[in-house]
């Protein structure tokens, strides 16, 4: 079994959003990058299928050298092999293009990728990727087992779950409940030692064509201060919210 | 040319999303000077499509053999109507994020997910979206002549007009390489993403016997229920109430916050709502910088008053 997980390099959840030259960049001054947390499910559950089924766990991530950081965690995890891409990715096409590449020469039973990034939350990656390859594709998988080539699969939709059945090869779009929280792995020493001395492949990009491209950013505008009310005096709060602010 | 858009039904019903994206995708129409066509998969009566009319759509492409969950089979059946679009809307939805990644693969177009407004420029089309869970905004190009956009789901509104629609039934059958066992649903239940109000429980709320006083304030208030992380990593609630920056995104009219902290990962993902309140013990509680309204006090207390405040005026 062949197992591939795309991973994303993300700021920290509690990292500070800030950008540089007039909103054109991100800043990524003092910001600490994590393994994107919907990735980080898939790769646990990828872990767990090939401790039962055997075979191997590779790590892909399209992205400059400063992504080894999270490829180096993700095989102190437990993935066998790691890939980088080398080029800074510009939008879900690129990125998902050159995935596509790399697996039209390897090819793998299971691609994982998480539900979105948690950075630019495009959730377009795992998509574009199986209708590149002409594979199923199930978003926002919370369930998946796997007898043989046929894996029973849930995913999460409006108000409940959908139950599926498909073949191998597929694409899956992860998140929590393929495995609980609580299953998460945390790197031990032995793990961080032998990581070093596993595979980290870096392949030149075949094309760098984009679809879309980011202009600037800006952030939200601040709020105004909270207006507090007595806990004694509750009706104030369904008077200000039903006169003021209209929404009840 | 024309303006598509996927108007996504559930067991034959339209949703507020669905006309969201059909106003949004009449407007950018009117941008062009175009016409607004629609594409609904799945049984549906011709009652429920002719509501398409009533926000800008002039014609809407019934495939009733097509079944959504199937990503694959969907964004064929779209792609064959796409010849002549030059923007194809969606709401961003379950399923609208299978097939819109996927149509933009096969048509080699560029899709924008997350938008919050309406085109500033059609060529090249300019939009904003929401990005960083929504602690940014981005404003994005989109390189091919065609775009696909997602909007997210309460950012634009309704707009009504009038006209009329034609209803063209195809009937095209295809499959793709999965097969849809059945579906487990909790019936009446508002999707978080969609709702105009959301009643949300932290931990201070001490154990799951407690959320009735949640669900009651819910009920009244026709809003749906959402938790902190923790509250459903222990168990609390079901995983898929949890919200915030890795659960779903929150983006009501109003958000009440009940003894739930207001962490950075929890702010990140509601903080697009219009109006918060946070009840909570502790007034330092980080959820007051964020608040619109506030009270610092007990939940047991506070929300029960609550409740018979809002009787009154109901
Ligand atoms: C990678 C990562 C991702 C995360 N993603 C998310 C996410 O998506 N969503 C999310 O919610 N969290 C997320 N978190 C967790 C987040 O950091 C906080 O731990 C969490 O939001 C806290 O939940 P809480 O407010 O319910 O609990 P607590 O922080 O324990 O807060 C409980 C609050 O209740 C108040 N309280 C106590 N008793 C009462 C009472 N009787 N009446 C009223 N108030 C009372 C307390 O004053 C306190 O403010 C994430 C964390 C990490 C590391």
């Amino acid at each position: 079994m062949n197992i591939v997980v795309c991973i994303s390099s993300v700021p920290d959840t509690t990292a500070k959003i800030n950008f540089t030259d007039n909103g054109s960049n991100f800043d990524a001054n003092g910001v600490q990058f994590v393994i994107n947390p919907y990735d980080e499910f898939g790769l646990t559950k990828a872990m767990m299928l090939k401790e039962v089924t055997g075979g191997k766990v590779t790590v892909i991530t399209v992205g400059d050298a400063t992504v080894e950081a999270v490829m180096r965690k993700s095989l102190a995890i437990g993935a066998d092999a790691a890939v980088r891409i080398n080029m800074n990715a510009t939008d879900s096409y690129s990125t998902a293009n050159e995935i596509a590449n790399y697996l039209s020469n390897n090819p793998a039973d299971i691609i994982i990728t998480g539900r979105e990034s948690i950075d630019y939350n495009g959730g377009a990656v795992g998509g574009i990727l199986a209708e590149m390859m002409s594979l199923p594709f199930i978003n926002a998988c919370n369930g998946l087992e796997l007898s043989g080539n046929t894996a029973k699969l849930t995913r999460e939709i409006d108000g409940g779950k959908e139950n599926i059945t498909a073949e191998l090869p597929f694409v899956i779009g992860g998140q929590k409940g393929l495995v609980l929280e609580s299953e998460l792995r945390i790197p031990n020493m032995r793990g961080i030692m032998q990581a070093r001395s596993k595979p980290l492949e870096i392949i030149e990009p075949s094309s760098k064509e984009g679809l879309t491209s980011s202009v600037s950013f800006e952030k939200p505008v601040e709020k105004e201060a909270c207006k507090l009310v007595d806990a004694d005096n509750v009706a104030e709060l369904v008077n200000l919210l039903q006169n003021e602010a209209k929404v009840i | 040319m024309s303006v598509l858009v996927y108007t996504e039904s559930w067991d034959g019903k339209f949703r507020k999303s669905t006309f969201e994206a059909v106003s949004y995708a009449s407007e950018t129409a009117k941008l062009l000077g175009t016409d607004l066509v629609a594409v609904s998969l799945g049984e549906i009566s011709n009652d429920e499509l002719n509501k398409l009319g009533n926000y800008g759509a002039s014609k809407v492409i019934s495939a009733s053999n097509i079944i959504k969950g199937d990503g694959q089979a969907a964004t064929s059946v779209i792609a064959e109507q796409a010849n002549d679009a030059k923007v194809i809307v969606f709401s961003n939805t379950y399923t609208a994020k299978m097939i819109a990644p996927r149509l933009s693969a096969k048509l080699k177009i560029g899709a924008i997910s997350n938008v919050i407004e309406v085109a500033t420029s059609t060529t090249p089309l300019i939009v904003k979206r929401k990005a960083f869970s929504s602690k940014a905004i981005e404003i994005v190009k989109v390189n091919s002549e065609k775009a696909i956009i997602s909007i997210a789901p309460n950012s634009f509104g309704l707009i009504k007009t009038e006209g009329t629609l034609t209803i063209e039934n195809s009937d095209t059958s295809e499959k793709g390489g999965i097969t849809i066992k059945g579906q487990e649903t909790a019936s009446g239940k508002i999707s978080i993403s969609e709702a105009e109000i959301v009643v949300s429980g932290g931990r201070g709320l001490k154990g799951p016997e407690n959320w009735g006083m949640i669900e009651e304030l819910a009920d009244l208030l026709v809003a749906a229920t959402a938790c902190s992380k923790p509250v459903s990593d222990i168990g609390w609630r079901p995983h898929s109430e949890h919200v915030g920056q890795t659960g779903k995104a929150v983006a009501a009219d109003l958000y009440i916050a009940i003894g739930i902290s207001g962490a950075i990962q929890h702010l990140a993902g509601v903080n697009s709502s219009k109006v918060m309140v946070a009840i909570n013990t502790d007034p330092e509680a980080p959820f007051f910088k964020a608040a619109d309204y506030g009270i610092v006090g007990d939940a047991f207390e506070v929300v029960p008053k609550l409740i018979e405040e809002i009787k009154k005026i109901r």
